[in-house]
């Protein structure tokens, strides 16, 4: 092995030591958070009373869920039973590995390293664990896998509940997976690329993009909320009608598992509205933080960090706020709403850049995406104001079918 | 779906999710910064007066407690009233009778777990010795230790209840 390959694999494995530490840290923290959120949203303290405001709360859950008794129903599929778990957990925690997380750093060593030998590394280094040029691709192969670890869980508990917890998950995951994708194909038609690097340096030269895209970040935040499981589409848990869905049977650690992959997966999907729509680790108005320094990377990271934060908060103020979706209303807000609102979105923001673009010929960055967000201020119009008019969630009765028809027509037979 | 589901005729800004939505965020987000209602147990606790934040209410009807006369012995005359009207029967009674011809009781105790606190003994009692108690700490480390005897009844000194109060029988 050459030095310089050597070099590269010590820093991924500290990059990724780095990552899954903090991550699994910040998992623990927001357990923390969202149950002071709650409170707060409730005018409750929530928990105080494990170290100094509660923040050891985590730590005492952790050990008392190791601790516990690992329960397996009398029927259930032990092998599946038992990877079904870790199949939630590890699509969660390698979303995380292509996002970067702050301002690539200039580095420059040689060095001979005990057992190692001799490693070293020059140049521009990506803050993210893998800096892939396919980011976005990976990000949607890897996000569509989450869906067995949960429809596993389902099926193999052997208990109608979990089953049907499972059943929705899939169903769930699998429609808008598809909006989720089609709502960020304008942002790919604007950047040209889909790694995420490349996205957040185009970021730079103009506006973040979720003033030019305002239609996709929507698409793309409602569509997250209902690819982590979150309320207000948590239908796959939905405590008052599957007791627990797909988790009802797992218990102890296997249980916390499941946590921890939906917490890891709201990190990921916060980072990723940031990253793709408020500039990732970019600091607005400034140059300096591009130049490769360390200061300059922690300095992004902690605006990253912020960013990300505020999505995370954002999950939980809705999870705390808005009630759950009936079933029916969540797949027809998917399939009849969302998919098409994305499709035309696309055709619209295609058209636009031509028209910007060779039409009218303005090529620079600012003015384009100016003209852009001026559309997105018409077509936002139309969307929340026109569309939204009992349109975006409806009923379960057919449109134009005179109301209570039905049940009259069954009262008489 | 063909099930036949009312149509309410609502008013267009009333139909509109997103907007609706927006609004219960914005409640939510003003909750976060209203003052916080949880009693810290422990460290704070309901009082029986109006001192504290949280006071406990006048309809508090807790463990029992004999009041006792100026020489400290109890006011009990072992009339055998309040064991007659306990609807759970908790509470034994031996009377006794000393050279003077006074009626006390020899033994006295009310199983607390028996209890149902309906506070029947404290209304009946001619002497107003025996009450109910404005009291709501009563963990012990093993159950015989809830049938209170009674010097365990008289050396009780949470406050008592006054709901029923003798000189106004009907609560008038």
């Amino acid at each position: 092995m050459t030095p310089e390959f050597k070099g590269f694999l010590v820093i991924s494995v500290l990059k990724m030591l780095v990552v899954f530490t903090v991550t699994m840290v910040g998992v623990a923290l927001l357990t923390l958070m969202e149950r002071k959120v709650s409170a707060w949203m409730q005018n409750r303290r929530g928990p105080n009373r494990v170290g100094w405001a509660g923040l050891l709360q985590p730590a005492a859950d952790g050990v008392k869920n190791i601790a516990k008794e690992e329960t397996f129903p009398a029927e259930a599929n032990l092998g599946i039973f038992t990877l079904a778990p870790a199949l939630a957990f590890i699509p969660a925690m390698l979303l995380s590995a292509v996002i970067p997380w702050a301002a690539p750093v200039q580095i420059d060593f040689d060095t001979h390293l005990p057992l190692i030998g001799y490693v070293s590394y020059h140049g521009r280094m990506a803050m993210a664990v893998a800096d892939l040029p396919i980011g976005f691709l990976f990000v949607l192969a890897i996000s569509s896998l989450g869906v067995y670890g949960i429809a596993l869980a389902g099926w193999s508990s052997n208990n109608k509940y979990s089953l049907l917890g499972g059943l929705r998950a899939s169903a769930q995951m699998v429609s808008y997976e598809v909006a989720l994708g089609m709502s960020l194909i304008p942002l790919l038609l604007l950047t040209g690329n889909v790694g995420f690097g490349e996205i957040v340096r185009s970021q730079q030269n103009g506006l973040w993009f979720v003033l030019p895209l305002f239609l996709s970040f929507f698409i793309f935040l409602v569509s997250g909320f209902a690819e982590t499981n979150r309320l207000p589409f948590d239908m796959p848990e939905a405590e008052s009608e599957l007791i627990a869905g797909y988790h009802t049977e797992y218990s102890a650690m296997k249980f916390s598992l499941f946590f921890i992959a939906e917490y890891a997966n709201m990190v990921t999907i916060s980072a990723m509205v940031a990253t793709l729509f408020f500039g990732g680790w970019d600091i607005p108005f400034m140059r300096w933080d591009e130049g490769g320094s360390v200061l300059a990377a922690l300095a992004t990271g902690a605006f990253m960090f912020l960013k990300t934060f505020f999505f995370l908060f954002t999950f939980m103020w809705v999870r705390w706020t808005l009630p759950r979706f009936r079933y029916d209303q969540l797949m027809s807000l998917g399939w009849k709403f969302l998919l098409p609102v994305a499709l035309c979105y696309i055709m619209i923001t295609a058209l636009a850049i031509w028209g910007i673009e060779r039409v009218a010929g303005i090529t620079a960055a600012v003015p384009k995406l100016g003209i852009l967000f001026l559309l997105n201020v018409v077509l936002g119009y139309i969307v929340f104001f026109l569309l939204d008019r009992g349109h975006i969630l409806s009923g379960s009765y057919r449109r134009g079918e005179p109301a209570g028809g039905a049940a009259s027509a069954r009262a008489a037979a | 779906m063909a099930i036949g589901v009312k149509v309410m005729k609502r008013p267009e800004r009333q139909v509109s999710y997103v907007r609706a939505a927006l609004k219960g965020m914005v409640l939510t987000f003003k909750h976060m910064f209203q003052p916080k209602v949880t009693m810290q147990y422990p460290e704070e606790k309901s009082t029986a007066d109006e001192r504290g934040t949280y006071t406990i209410s006048p309809r508090w009807r807790g463990t029992h407690r004999m009041l006792t006369d100026e020489q400290g012995r109890s006011k009990c005359v072992a009339c055998g009233l309040c064991p007659q009207i306990c609807p759970a029967n908790c509470i034994k009674l031996v009377p006794g009778e000393d050279e003077e011809g006074n009626r006390y009781p020899l033994i006295y105790e009310i199983d607390e777990f028996r209890c149902i606190f309906c506070g029947y003994c404290q209304e009946v009692c001619p002497e107003e010795a025996i009450h109910v108690g404005v009291h709501y700490e009563n963990s012990e480390y093993s159950r015989d230790r809830f049938v209170y005897d009674l010097e365990r009844l008289s050396s009780q000194v949470h406050p008592v209840s006054t709901l029923w109060d003798p000189s106004d029988p009907t609560g008038e």
